[in-house]
Order: structure tokens, then C-alpha cells, then sequence
């Protein structure tokens, strides 16, 4: 599905706004033809400013952005081979619905007979059908929503930037127009560049995700690697739910690295290449498992006591410290009836394989 | 000791003796005036004392009243070029307010509303002063000879367009206009397309205060004023220091019935606007 040629390519791009704000700093990256790209990061990352960018609502103070192969710099939003779907979706309150998605067609000359045509099929696109008539103010967010996306796809955009589409609806709802949204991409073909703050949203849909944070993007994978092999302690962080030691290196030989971790002791990890420095090291709590006695040497094991149990229906979270004070955090799926009733307490060894651990440089 | 007696809630003004009374007395007190204005309108004397009976023959009298009809006209036109140019640099102002930020802006805002505050009376010396000094042409054809009344009006009509717009501006959502943009509207387009039709209520509201506003009148137009260009609130003053005849009652309501349904008119759209 994805070709490999770039679409968009951002080369250095920094913006700083007045007043002295850095927005973004030295950003480069490249999104692929017919790609769902996620820029995710938390409020104040720079991922609305990249994505203005995109569009032609901000000019970046520095670096250049190619978009289709044409340089950007002197291009105007509404020369641009891109739309836009807005956070407030940005429905024209004074024209009906129908209108609203032709606005962008008349405005751009397109020959009037074909345009009540292809408002319509935007709209069956979007399941609106029977809704062309109607005023935003009769509709709900979702609908107006469905209406945004109706209105930047009727003009067949290169690309369809999304800034939090999602944030303003209930949870319900917004795990439907994920689905929605990775289906329409699907039949559309076109390149979607979607801002949000919910990693959920970005893992879920996105056949590759950039984490930023404080202007600069950290790390670009497919939403597997960003999981299981997250680059730095931000993206292990604000990705899924981390258990993140510090430990202290006392030696490298032949592959493995030992290390010294307060509260755990002494444990061995398998590590490819010399490492000289202290790291960080990272367990997801769902690869950890609860043993009530020692298991095998295959795992790395440690003693803790139950502190409190989190019921979340299809998973339970048990909070746990060790006897020196190391807190840990085990997720626990709820396979089976049989199971799920049994009580989670006292004393239990806390394990996990060693290549399910992360290493990570400072 | 059991009480029944409750603070009385917003709608129970009537219960209340003395509530009633200030209310009823507040009443009279604004339009007894009036009332009494357009009620003599259609009295049968020629003094405004006692009642002789229903009549509407100063209406026709007013009517036929040739110089009253021509400050009629002069005032209508005053208003109509008043309100159209009113409404156009209040607009302009009220953008220029919102959108873009600029040294000196906030004593700018300040000196654009000046002129609701200033007394008229200094607003009337002024514009006479002003006029006379850059020497404007009196011996002008009609309807240029309305051309510094006009002005006048205009400096105190603008501001009241530009803050009923720029109170509307406030709260419109600047993703609509990014969206005209990004659909591929020009500046321009997405100004027409998306600003104007937003700020049309504000428009229409301003439009009819600066009408009223400029047919309303008396203390600035009667400086900027000259012997030609008598307008309708100045024909009905110099009739009055003649005699109070019913025929200025007559004049003065049908100025009062008009000024009276364009507020209504401004106010209702002010209304419908916000409920969008």
C-alpha cells in the first residue's frame, strides 16, 4: 500500500515564534506516499505548529518543506496540495452542509456542473448521504466532524493534515472514527498527517508515528517498534505504561551487561555492543509475570509484596515493592473466569525474560 | 416566631406594594412625556392645552408643510450617506482592532470611542470650528450642501458600527477563516465568504443605530448646520420657538415611530445573532 517515494519531506525546519518561543527545532522528516503518519507528543510539543506548517498557516523561520516535490516556502495555504480537518472542525455555520463541502470546489473554479456530483459522493464517503440540506447547527460533533473531512476530501488533496480530530468526541465515539478514519484512508488512498496527544489513537492508526517533544522529534518507527524498542526514556515514558530503573554499570564481557539496580541488585542482561556508562533499563509491565515461588533461571526474578491491586476488567494492575523500596507496576490479563477471582496478595516473585528488557543510554 | 414572608424572587415584583409603586412611578416618569406628545398629536386646537377632540389634520398639515418636508429629506439623506459610510469605516476599524496588533494600539482604541463620550456640545463647536476654518463651501448644490453635516455624523456614528462589530469579532473562531484559506479561497474570498457573513448581524445592528443615531440629532447638526441644510430635528426646534403647535407634535412622533422601529429592528437582529 505504501509507495516509498516521500510526499512531504521537512529538512531542518525551525520556528520561533515572536516573543521568543521555540516552537520546533531542527526538525527533519519524511512521510510516504498514501502513509498514515502520526505526529503524537504531548500539549506544547510543536506538532500543531509542524502540521500549520504544513498547510501554510505558520512559515517556518528556518529549513524548507517539500511537499509533492515542490518547495513550500512561497506558497500560499490555499495554493497548496493539502487540506485540512480543524480541532473545531471549522463547519461554515452560515451555509449548509452540502454548501460547506462545495465551498472549497467553487472557490478553486472547478466547473460548476460537476460539483453537486461530487459533494455527494464526499458525502455518501463520509455515510452523510442524506444530510447535504442541513445547517451545522443541527448536527452533532460527530456529524460535524464527518462534514470536516467531507469538505478537505472533495478536493482530492495530495494530503489530509487532522488536528485532533478526535479530542472533542466521547470515548465511544472516538474509537469508532479511528476505525472510520484508518477505513476512508484505506479507500481514499491519500496521505493522512494526524496530530494527536493520545498515543492510543497514534498506535492504533498509523503505519508510522514521529514522538516529539519540546520542538524536536525524537523517534519515527511503525507503532510496533515504538513499543517494543522505544529510543530514549521520553518515548519509553509517554508510550504504554514503563517500569524504568537506573542502573549502575559494573561491567561489560562477551555480550552481557551487569549491572547494579537500587532495589533489585545485582541482574544480567544481554547487550550487543561494549557499554562503559550507566543506563537506564525498561520493563512493560504486561512482559513481567507473578510467580508464587522462584521460577527457572530463564527468568530474571525478583522477591516483592503486593501493595495494591488496580481492577481494570480485562487487566488487573498489582502494585509491588521490593523489600529495599523499588516500586514495580504488573499488568495481569484476565484470561480466564477461572483465574480472574483468585486473590492477588503477599509475597510473589516478580519476573520477566532478560531480552524482554530494555536497555536504554542517557 | 414563624415567617412566610420570603425575599422576593426576580419575577415577583408585583407582590410588593412599594416594588409596584417605584415601578409604576419609573414608568411615568420616562414616558408620561411622550405619551402625552403623540396623544396631543391628535388633538383638535391649536394650543396643546386642552383637549378638543380626535384629529389627524396636523399630520396633513405637517404634510403640506413644505420647508418641514424638505428637513425631512435633508435628514434622510444625511442619514442614508451617514450610515452606509458609518458602517464601512466601522467595520474596517473593528478588524483592524481585532486582528492585527500595532504600537500604540490600546490609546487607538481609546480615541476611537472618544467620540461617545465626548459632550456633543464640544463635538458641535469642534466640527463648526473645523468646518469654518478649512473653509467648506457653503453655496454648495443639494445634496452636497448636506456634505459637513454628514461628516459630522459620521465621526459619532462610526464608533458605535466599529464596537457592536468588534464585540462580535471576539468570539469568532479564526479556524473558519484558516479553513476558507486551506480550502482555497484568496484573502479576500475567505474575508467575504467567512468574515462578512459573521459579522453581518453586527452590521445590520450598527447600520440601524448609526441611522437613528444621525437622524436623532440635534446638538452636533445644529452647529455644522446652515441656513439650507435645516434638518428635521432643527426644523422642529425653530417651529417650537414660534409656537408648540400640534403639528410639531405630529412631526415629533413620526420621528419617534421611526427611530422607535429601527431600534426595535436593531435590537432583534443584536439578539438573533447571538442565539446563532
Amino acid at each position: 500500500m505504501n509507495g516509498d517515494s516521500p510526499i512531504i519531506s521537512i529538512n531542518g525546519v525551525s520556528k520561533q515564534f515572536p516573543g521568543g518561543v521555540q516552537a520546533l527545532e531542527g526538525v527533519d522528516l519524511e512521510i510516504n506516499e498514501g502513509e498514515f503518519f502520526a505526529l503524537l507528543g504531548p500539549s506544547g510539543c510543536g506538532k500543531t505548529t509542524l502540521l500549520r506548517i504544513l498547510a501554510g498557516f505558520e512559515i517556518p523561520t528556518t529549513g524548507d518543506v517539500f511537499i509533492d516535490g515542490a518547495n513550500m516556502a512561497a506558497v500560499v495555504p490555499n495554493r497548496r496540495p493539502v487540506n485540512m480537518v480543524f480541532q473545531s472542525y471549522a463547519v461554515f455555520p452560515h451555509m449548509t452542509v452540502a454548501e460547506n463541502v462545495a465551498y472549497g470546489l467553487k472557490v478553486s473554479g472547478t466547473e460548476r456542473r460537476t460539483i453537486p456530483d461530487r459533494v455527494q459522493r464526499a458525502l455518501d464517503l463520509v455515510q452523510l448521504g442524506d444530510y447535504g440540506r442541513r445547517k451545522p447547527g443541527q448536527l452533532s460533533g460527530g456529524q460535524a466532524q464527518r462534514v470536516a473531512l467531507a469538505r478537505a476530501l472533495v478536493k482530492e488533496p495530495r494530503v489530509l493534515l487532522l488536528d485532533e480530530p478526535l479530542s472533542a468526541l466521547d470515548a465511544k465515539l472516538r474509537e469508532t472514527m479511528q476505525m472510520e478514519l484508518v477505513r476512508l484512508q484505506d479507500t481514499v488512498g491519500i496521505t493522512f498527517v494526524i496530530v494527536t496527544h493520545d498515543q492510543n489513537e497514534a498506535l492504533s492508526m498509523a503505519d508510522r508515528v514521529a514522538v516529539m517533544d519540546e520542538g524536536r522529534v525524537l523517534q519515527v518507527a511503525d507503532p510496533g517498534e515504538l513499543y517494543e524498542f522505544p529510543r530514549d526514556r521520553f518515548v519509553a515514558e509517554f508510550i504504554g505504561k514503563m517500569n524504568l530503573f537506573e542502573g549502575t554499570n559494573v561491567g561489560w564481557a562477551d555480550g552481557t551487561l551487569a549491572l547494579l539496580v537500587n532495589g533489585l541488585g545485582r541482574i544480567e542482561l544481554p547487550c550487543a555492543e561494549p557499554t562503559t556508562h550507566d543506563v537506564g533499563i525498561a520493563v512493560r509491565p504486561e512482559k513481567m509475570l507473578l510467580f508464587e515461588q522462584r521460577p527457572d533461571a530463564a527468568y530474571l526474578a525478583f522477591e516483592a509484596e503486593v501493595e495494591k491491586v488496580a481492577y481494570y476488567g480485562s487487566e488487573s494492575r498489582v502494585f509491588l515493592a521490593t523489600d529495599r523500596g523499588l516500586a514495580l507496576e504488573v499488568s495481569i490479563r484476565n484470561h480466564s473466569r477461572a483465574t480472574a477471582g483468585e486473590e492477588i496478595a503477599g509475597r510473589r516473585w516478580v519476573s520477566w525474560l532478560p531480552e524482554d528488557t530494555l536497555i536504554l543510554p542517557d | 416566631m414563624k415567617t412566610n414572608r420570603q425575599a422576593p424572587g426576580p419575577l415577583d415584583y408585583g407582590r410588593r406594594l412599594w416594588l409596584r409603586l417605584t415601578l409604576w412611578l419609573s414608568f411615568v416618569f420616562l414616558y408620561a412625556p411622550i405619551a402625552v406628545l403623540v396623544i396631543y398629536s391628535f388633538n383638535d386646537s391649536r394650543r396643546n392645552i386642552v383637549w378638543r377632540g380626535f384629529t389627524l389634520k396636523y399630520y396633513e398639515r405637517a404634510w403640506n408643510n413644505e420647508s418641514l418636508i424638505q428637513a425631512f429629506a435633508n435628514s434622510i439623506t444625511i442619514a442614508f450617506f451617514s450610515t452606509v459610510l458609518s458602517v464601512l469605516l466601522g467595520m474596517m476599524t473593528a478588524v483592524l482592532l481585532w486582528r492585527f496588533r500595532f504600537p500604540a494600539k490600546a490609546p487607538f482604541e481609546g480615541t476611537v470611542s472618544l467620540p461617545i463620550i465626548i459632550p456633543e456640545i464640544c463635538m458641535g463647536v469642534a466640527m463648526m470650528a473645523f468646518f469654518s476654518r478649512i473653509g467648506w463651501p457653503a453655496d454648495l448644490p443639494w445634496p452636497l450642501n448636506l456634505g459637513a453635516i454628514t461628516i459630522a455624523h459620521i465621526s459619532f456614528s462610526f464608533p458605535f458600527v466599529a464596537m457592536v462589530v468588534r464585540a462580535r469579532l471576539a468570539r469568532f473562531n479564526r479556524e473558519l477563516e484558516e479553513a476558507a484559506r486551506d480550502l482555497g479561497a484568496g484573502e479576500w474570498e475567505a474575508f467575504r465568504d467567512v468574515l462578512l457573513p459573521y459579522m453581518k448581524p453586527g452590521l445590520v445592528a450598527g447600520a440601524l443605530l448609526a441611522f437613528t443615531l444621525s437622524l436623532d440629532d440635534f446638538v452636533i447638526t445644529f452647529f455644522t448646520a446652515g441656513p439650507d441644510t435645516v434638518t428635521f430635528p432643527v426644523k422642529v426646534y425653530s417651529m417650537v420657538r414660534f409656537s408648540v403647535t400640534p403639528e410639531v407634535n405630529a412631526a415629533s412622533t413620526v420621528l419617534l415611530v421611526i427611530t422607535l422601529m429601527l431600534t426595535t429592528i436593531a435590537v432583534l437582529i443584536q439578539t438573533r445573532g447571538r442565539e446563532e
